[in-house]
């Protein structure tokens, strides 16, 4: 069965959080949410686990004791132990005794925590902080698993480890959907979402985004147009959406970087120009 | 003073009791440089950092700041912006810049056009990257001749970050020496130059490649990513799923090949440059056997 929201707009007072987004989420599989702050990321994984109630559209998700969730905020108890955070989130989705030691004991070693078992959550590192986190959210071994932000912040070490966690859980089938602001996991994910200000700016398996990227990407060391420009290092890249650069630019190939600044800068222009 | 050069640790030690948490390290950012100090937790990026900016004391070694030792007369030619951005949360943008600019004696710096529509908002109050340009104009403020800045994008979006390596990139155009700690991999590519520490020591430095060095990865494009991606997790292989291909760092073609062949896997092997991300998770791998 395949999860996800359809058409979802959601506002908080004057603030249009959401704008008639659609995202699918298939078993088996990794979805992106890639975005800033304020882009929209955390009320979209809500609306999806049916927290927040859409001003219209909907949610399909299945019920609440198979969907495994993390929130941006750390996901366990700081004054509770690595052991006890797990047993109570075990506990919750109705497991005891010698089957939620079996599933504490297997997580707690696939996440390189065993060690830490008995520390309390306070004393850990944030990379093993989001790394209980997931396995709090995975213990009850969901249909669908949300995960908002888990590496935000986190050194790049344990990044590649939560991935893995993530990897695992999606080649056993689980469908998961995770927010993140770092787009080389968007990259690497089944398929990836790029959300500006409540707007889809651009989703699809990585390669197609590529592949549907309209216009052309110039590199120079002058700026040629400041509307349409960005530092690459020492050089600067600049976006022609009609695909018509002067002969004497480079072009280069955009990678995901380059065409979210491409995109967003189609979106503020547009804007810019309507108000 | 040493020409040419803004900060430079001279086989700098630290110990923290029995703990060395930076190793003899020796580097230096030059004028109109970008350096990206690149680490896993723990690697001693931070503890490097805050002996550069005199916060704390070497255990052996010496560091240099604008050709003196780290005091407060060097220590104020230094921009610095900390992770938690340094500004306070319950002042406005004014305040918070008329503050800052009180404490370095400076006069008080120009809201630029696109942060102007929040001087008198207070800054707890603003989306995370309009709190880092602020945190970023008011570091500026005094003109400073060398730059520290701990994580300077994170968590904000791509067009916001792009705006703020357009601050730095001005900066450096200008002369003044940067140094970037960074855990953002496509952050690390807008830097002139790479510093790797691991386990207190610094490992590598140079461009891209010079970090990467000999590490090699493999990209595995089979029917079924899941089986693979399981056989070759089981196996305790390093990997990565990508897309609907499974990346291994550091392993053998012909090791691997066994690894599939043992799961009866039918697979393409393909030799992709690997990344820093990748020489990280080696090294990580080799400090901590699991």
């Amino acid at each position: 069965m395949t999860y996800g929201v359809r058409s979802v707009t959601v506002s908080f007072g004057d603030l249009r959080a959401l704008d008639d987004v659609t995202v699918e989420v298939a078993p088996g599989s990794i979805v992106a949410v890639v975005g800033g702050d304020g882009a929209g990321k955390t009320t979209l994984l809500r609306t999806l686990v049916r927290e927040i109630r859409p001003d219209r559209g909907e949610a399909t998700a299945p019920p609440k004791t198979d969907i495994g969730f993390l929130p941006a905020s750390s996901g366990s108890w700081a004054s509770l132990t690595v052991a006890q955070n797990l047993d109570f989130a075990g506990g919750v989705f109705g497991l005891n005794g010698e089957a939620l030691a079996r599933r504490r004991d297997l997580l707690l070693a696939g996440a390189g925590l065993t060690r830490a078992a008995d520390r309390l959550a306070s004393q850990l590192s944030g990379g093993m902080r989001r790394k209980l986190g997931f396995c709090m959210a995975i213990v009850g071994d969901p249909a669908l698993l949300v995960l908002d932000e888990p590496s935000t912040g986190v050194d790049p070490v344990s990044r590649i480890d939560l991935w893995r966690l993530v990897s695992e859980a999606a080649a056993a089938g689980t469908a998961v959907i995770m927010s993140t602001t770092y787009l080389d996991e968007a990259e690497r994910a089944a398929h990836l979402v790029v959300l500006d200000a409540g707007d889809i700016l651009v989703q699809g398996p990585y390669d197609s985004v590529r592949a549907d990227f309209p216009g052309t990407v110039t590199e120079s060391d002058i700026q040629v147009r400041p509307e349409w420009s960005w530092r690459r290092g020492r050089q600067r890249h600049e976006y022609w959406p009609d695909g018509d650069p002067p002969t004497h630019l480079d072009v280069v190939d955009p990678d995901l970087e380059d065409i979210v600044i491409a995109l967003s800068l189609v979106r503020r222009n547009r804007v810019g120009a309507a108000s | 003073m040493t020409a040419g050069v803004v900060v430079r640790a001279d086989a700098v030690i630290r110990r923290f009791g029995s703990f060395t948490a930076v190793d003899t390290v020796s580097m230096h950012v030059e004028p109109g440089e970008v350096v990206g100090l690149l680490g896993a937790n723990g690697a001693g990026k931070t503890t490097l950092i805050r002996m550069l900016l005199g916060l704390i004391t070497t255990t052996a070694g010496d560091v240099e700041v604008l050709g003196g030792p780290p005091d407060r007369a060097h220590r104020r030619r230094l921009g610095y912006v900390p992770q938690n951005l340094g500004l306070y949360r319950d002042l406005t943008v004014s305040e918070n810049l008329a503050f800052i600019a009180e404490s370095f004696g400076a006069t008080r710096p120009t809201i630029p056009d696109d942060l102007r529509r929040y001087a008198d908002v207070l800054v707890g109050a603003m989306p995370l990257g309009a709190q880092r340009q602020a945190a970023f104009v008011a570091a500026l403020s005094h003109q400073p001749e060398a730059l520290l800045l701990d994580e300077p994008t994170s968590g904000v979006d791509a067009l916001s970050r792009a705006a703020l390596w357009d601050t730095i990139r001005a900066q450096s155009d200008h002369g003044v020496g940067v140094l970037v700690t960074t855990h953002y991999m496509q952050e690390a590519q807008q830097c002139d130059r790479l510093l790797l520490m691991s386990d207190g020591r610094l490992v590598a430095q140079g461009s891209e490649a010079d970090i990467i060095g000999s590490t090699r990865a493999l990209a595995v494009h089979t029917d079924d990513w899941a089986t693979t991606f399981a056989a070759l997790n089981d196996a305790g292989a390093p990997v990565i799923l990508d897309g609907r291909a499974v990346r291994v760092a550091d392993t053998g073609p012909d090791e691997l090949q066994r690894v599939l062949d043992a799961a009866g896997i039918h697979a393409t092997i393909t030799p992709v440059p690997a990344t820093i991300e990748e020489r990280m998770l080696v090294l990580a791998r080799a400090a901590s056997p699991s």
